[in-house]
């Protein structure tokens, strides 16, 4: 069992309240001037050589924003922010492209490293020419990365093997310029500017993130993954990814995300767009691991992101994953508008809040298309003084005859001064669907932990088993790789919630 | 000149103008500042509008809409009550205690009518009510005329009492707003079978607030059979305190109006108490029925037990919007929720929200909605033995309803919902 072992040598090393991925680079970086206003958007335009459209969709969606009040409805608190002590736009510095992995900036490669990239990949993503030209590595399937450093992507592996297939897997900013139709078919079309407060702020003054695009029929060779990474102090980031799945394309994408520990809060609003046509499939995993801020809950990231899917083809089908392990704050609905017949939507979460993190995420599956099918199990744990709530929203609309959903939720407290909350929507208007919401909220039995000391484990690798156990439904959704890293994520963020 | 009609919130603080000198308590000071503040209130909050989060459902623009006047009540209308169900009967026409159709000699507890008990009543009136957080109970508190006031002494057994509520005939749309004060001391119990019914072809309003506290060990039924006619709107709240080792049932049946908002607040405020509400809402084409629970365990080692069944036909809209709070000190809290909604129509509409919100860490709570129709499978199990269509679709609606009201244990409780709900059944059947 070296996944256990594994697990409980991680443990071990970390000692309570610490934060692996809390280091910082120093790197050269260029920067917007702070502040929010419409010369913000132009300068980021103006950086990214953007076309004229896109600076008018930036500017039409910052006025709407100006517009817009701050959502107050989750159950979360935190102080009022201030979007013009922030910087909207960090870049490390632009050099040319290094000829070997020597002439790399070696704090960036440092940071690859602690963030756990193989070396084959390092090289691929620090630009070293030649790098991505050999698929394969010791005969496992690699994976093709994309690493956004603050506000830019800086590089993406495996780019040339993707095309072979006719796969487009890049930096957004990227896109608009060698594949202008495409985003501006799809941008905003799934999340519109105005959807809401922070989808409107992301609109004005995204930076990067990625878009891929997967033709029609072709599976995609290798998972395809994001590693967003905030580093630059005073900064927010505003990613806005963008995947396309056309007719019987299937694709699986991993996002994963750190930043370093600071004493203050740093904001994170992304928006995520999937369409998936005819037949396709997307699978959409995250492993969310912003920092938390601290026990005392000083600093931490306020992670404000909208996602949400498309299924516009017949029998197409999208589903989301997610661990949310990090931040001070979580507030995310990623969900799936079910317009194609047949089409089915799946959400499977893990949300823990430890210390005095706050939670408040869940999904909305919308029912348009006939017999479409929904499937939302949702796993919170809450510790320390952390909020967990879980907030859904299921619709069938009256087009939707034979829709069906199913709904789990079950929460688990750990201590007496954490909370659970579970806040789900049913709204049916079609006679024919079924819909089914179950939930719970218990804590660890004393049984179960009796059972395991027994045997000899200590309560806080009991705690991990059992905890582990609570997840499983959802961590087998994961990809392989990200599994096991879930799992240790769950152990880690834990910590120090028992005895 | 012409007269101006007022309607909505402006025209119901008009008339709290207009009325103030003639309500019951001018004179007492303490009513009027309870009066004054409630208006205040609802003229800051006016009618909740669906930006509001607990009337994301119901809009009651039909109501804030509507002008409405002041009961004019035709003395004899009473002729036609129905049989009482127990010995005792409280009746109220249009809100006003009616002596000579009610029947409470020999109850063995107090029981009278609020306007003249008012001059006692001061720090019980308003007790659990929260007029500030609650727009129609602020209305209700401004302009409250009667009510029913029960206290049954310590470890006394009540008995049945019956509270009847009519509306009359007239041509003005109507709206009066009782205000029902029901307390139980330490042991007392107590079986409430309340029914509300009102003329098919009139508008009217009718805003009840009932404030309900159970002492030590009470234990009090309340049974409400809400079929009120189907022009009429029925907006009720209900607040419940109830201490150590009380239980209180509620069963609320929906089966008429054209709108209702059944609203109900109890709080588990001592140790070992317990708190069942149950359900039911049949909805024919036109009408929308609302409940909405919220319940607070407050104390440690309770349990709550909700079962809320909505059966729709035609164009009309089921909500339930359910909320468990457990408070941290609440430790050992058994909690269970479940609403089940039928569609019988292609152009019912049902929404729900259960909602569970705990701060404790010993806790039991679970909740559970489904929605569907009815299972095709199930039917065709009884056609196959013979029964036909219509018969087998009754057996199915009925066993499906059952399951709430077999919660209640109070027999003639459960006899008077079992034949309301048989009525509403065979008239839609008809």
């Amino acid at each position: 069992m070296p996944a256990v072992a594994e697990t409980l040598d991680t443990v071990q090393s970390v000692t309570e309240g610490t934060y692996k991925w809390g280091f910082e680079t120093e790197i050269e970086m260029d920067f917007a001037p702070k502040g929010l206003n419409e010369s913000t958007v132009r300068f980021i335009s103006a950086q990214k050589k953007e076309p004229e459209w896109l600076l008018e969709w930036r500017l039409k969606a910052f006025a709407t924003w100006q517009k817009m009040q701050e959502p107050r409805w989750p159950a979360v608190k935190y102080p009022p922010i201030d979007y013009q002590d922030a910087y909207y736009y960090a870049a490390p510095k632009k050099k040319d492209g290094p000829k070997s992995l020597d002439e790399v900036d070696p704090e960036l490669l440092k940071t690859y490293a602690k963030l756990g990239i193989p070396l084959k990949e390092q090289a691929i993503l620090a630009g070293v020419e030649g790098a991505g030209d050999s698929p394969s590595e010791g005969g496992r399937m690699p994976i093709a990365v994309d690493a956004v450093f603050d506000s830019v992507s800086v590089a993406t592996s495996y780019k040339e093997r993707l095309a072979k297939d006719g796969i487009i897997f890049c930096a957004i900013s990227e896109a608009v310029h060698e594949h202008p139709e495409l985003v501006k078919q799809y941008l905003g079309t799934v999340v519109p500017p105005g959807d809401n407060f922070y989808a409107a702020l992301n609109s004005a003054v995204f930076t990067d993130g990625s878009f891929v695009y997967i033709p029609k029929g072709v599976r995609c060779p290798m998972e395809l993954s994001t590693y967003f990474r905030i580093n630059a102090k005073s900064t927010g980031q505003f990613e806005r990814t963008l995947i396309i799945a056309d007719e019987g394309a299937v694709v699986s994408y991993l996002e994963g995300c750190t930043a370093p520990m600071r004493d203050e809060n740093q904001l994170h609003a992304a928006v995520v767009e999937l369409v998936a046509l005819d037949d396709s499939q997307i699978k959409y995993s995250t492993v969310q691991n912003w920092y938390p801020g601290d026990a005392e809950g000083r600093g931490g990231i306020y992670n404000f992101v909208t996602k949400r899917a498309q299924c516009r083809g017949k029998r197409s089908k999208v589903s989301w994953t997610q661990v949310e392990t990090g931040s001070a704050i979580t507030w995310k609905y990623p969900s799936c508008v079910l317009l194609g017949d047949d089409s089915v939507g799946e959400f499977y979460s893990v949300a823990i809040t430890n210390n005095h993190q706050q939670a408040d995420t869940g999904t909305k599956m919308i029912h348009v298309g006939k017999r479409t099918t929904s499937t939302i199990v949702s796993k919170g744990i809450s510790a320390g003084k952390g909020q967990n709530t879980y907030r859904g929203l299921v619709r069938v609309a009256p087009t939707a005859s034979g829709a069906r959903n199913f709904t789990q939720c079950d929460s688990l407290l750990i201590g007496d001064q954490c909370g659970a909350h579970t806040v789900p929507y049913i709204e049916n208007r079609n006679m024919s669907a079924k819909v089914e919401h179950e939930a719970t909220t218990s804590r660890i039995a004393e049984d179960q932990l009796f059972y395991c000391r027994q045997r000899g484990l200590s309560e806080e690798d009991a705690v991990g088993l059992i905890v582990n156990g609570f997840c499983r439904e959802v961590l087998k959704e994961l990809p392989m790789e990200f599994a096991v890293e879930a799992q240790k994520l769950l152990q880690i963020s834990l910590e120090g919630s028992v005895g | 000149m012409n007269t101006v009609v007022h309607s909505g919130a402006e025209g119901f603080l008009h008339r709290f103008e207009g009325l103030r000198a003639r309500l019951p308590g001018q004179r007492l000071a303490w009513v009027q500042a309870l009066r004054e503040a409630a208006a205040a209130q609802f003229r800051a909050a006016g009618f909740p509008t669906r930006r509001v989060e607990a009337w994301k459902y119901t809009d009651l623009r039909p109501v804030s809409d509507a002008a409405f006047d002041e009961a004019l009540t035709i003395l004899g209308d009473g002729d036609t009550l129905p049989a009482p169900r127990g010995e005792r009967r409280a009746v109220f026409v249009d809100g006003r205690f009616r002596e000579e159709l009610s029947q409470l000699d020999g109850a063995g507890f107090a029981v009278g009518s609020l306007a003249e008990q008012l001059p006692r009543l001061e720090g019980r009136l308003g007790a659990l009510a929260r007029p500030a957080e609650e727009p129609l109970v602020a209305l209700n508190s401004m302009l409250f005329e009667d009510g029913l006031v029960v206290t049954v002494p310590a470890g006394v057994a009540g008995g049945v009492l019956e509270l009847r509520s009519l509306a009359s005939r007239s041509e003005r749309p109507a709206a009066f707003h009782p205000r029902h004060l029901i307390r139980l001391e330490a042991g007392a119990s107590l079986t409430l079978i309340e029914e509300s019914t009102g003329p098919e072809d009139t508008r009217y309003l009718h805003n009840p607030v009932f404030e309900i506290e159970l002492a030590e060990g009470a234990v009090l039924t309340h049974a409400r059979i809400q079929r009120e006619g189907v022009k009429g709107f029925q907006l009720g709240t209900v607040y419940a305190r109830i201490e150590s080792g009380a239980t209180y049932d509620n069963f609320t049946l929906n089966a008429g109006a054209r709108l209702v908002r059944n609203e109900i607040h109890a709080v588990l405020a001592g140790p070992k108490s317990a708190c069942h509400m149950n359900g039911a809402q049949l909805l024919r084409d036109g009408q929308h029925a609302d409940t909405t629970t919220v319940l607070d365990h407050a104390a440690p080692d309770c349990a709550s037990r909700q079962t809320y069944k909505t059966v729709l036909q035609g164009k009309s809209r089921g909500v339930f919007q359910g909320k468990i709070h457990v408070h941290q000190v609440a430790q050992r809290t058994d909690g269970y929720q479940m609403n089940q909604a039928l569609l019988l129509s292609p152009d019912a509409e049902i929404d729900s929200k259960p909602q569970l919100e705990i701060y404790a860490d010993d806790v039991k709570c679970s909740h559970g909605a489904t929605v569907g129709a009815l299972d095709a499978d199930q039917l065709f199990y009884l056609r196959a033995r013979g029964i036909p269509e219509a018969k087998a679709r009754s057996i199915l609606v009925e066993a499906f309803l059952q399951e709430a009201i077999e919660g209640v244990t109070d027999e003639t409780a459960r006899a008077a919902l079992d034949s309301a709900v048989a009525g509403w059944w065979e008239k839609e059947a008809a």
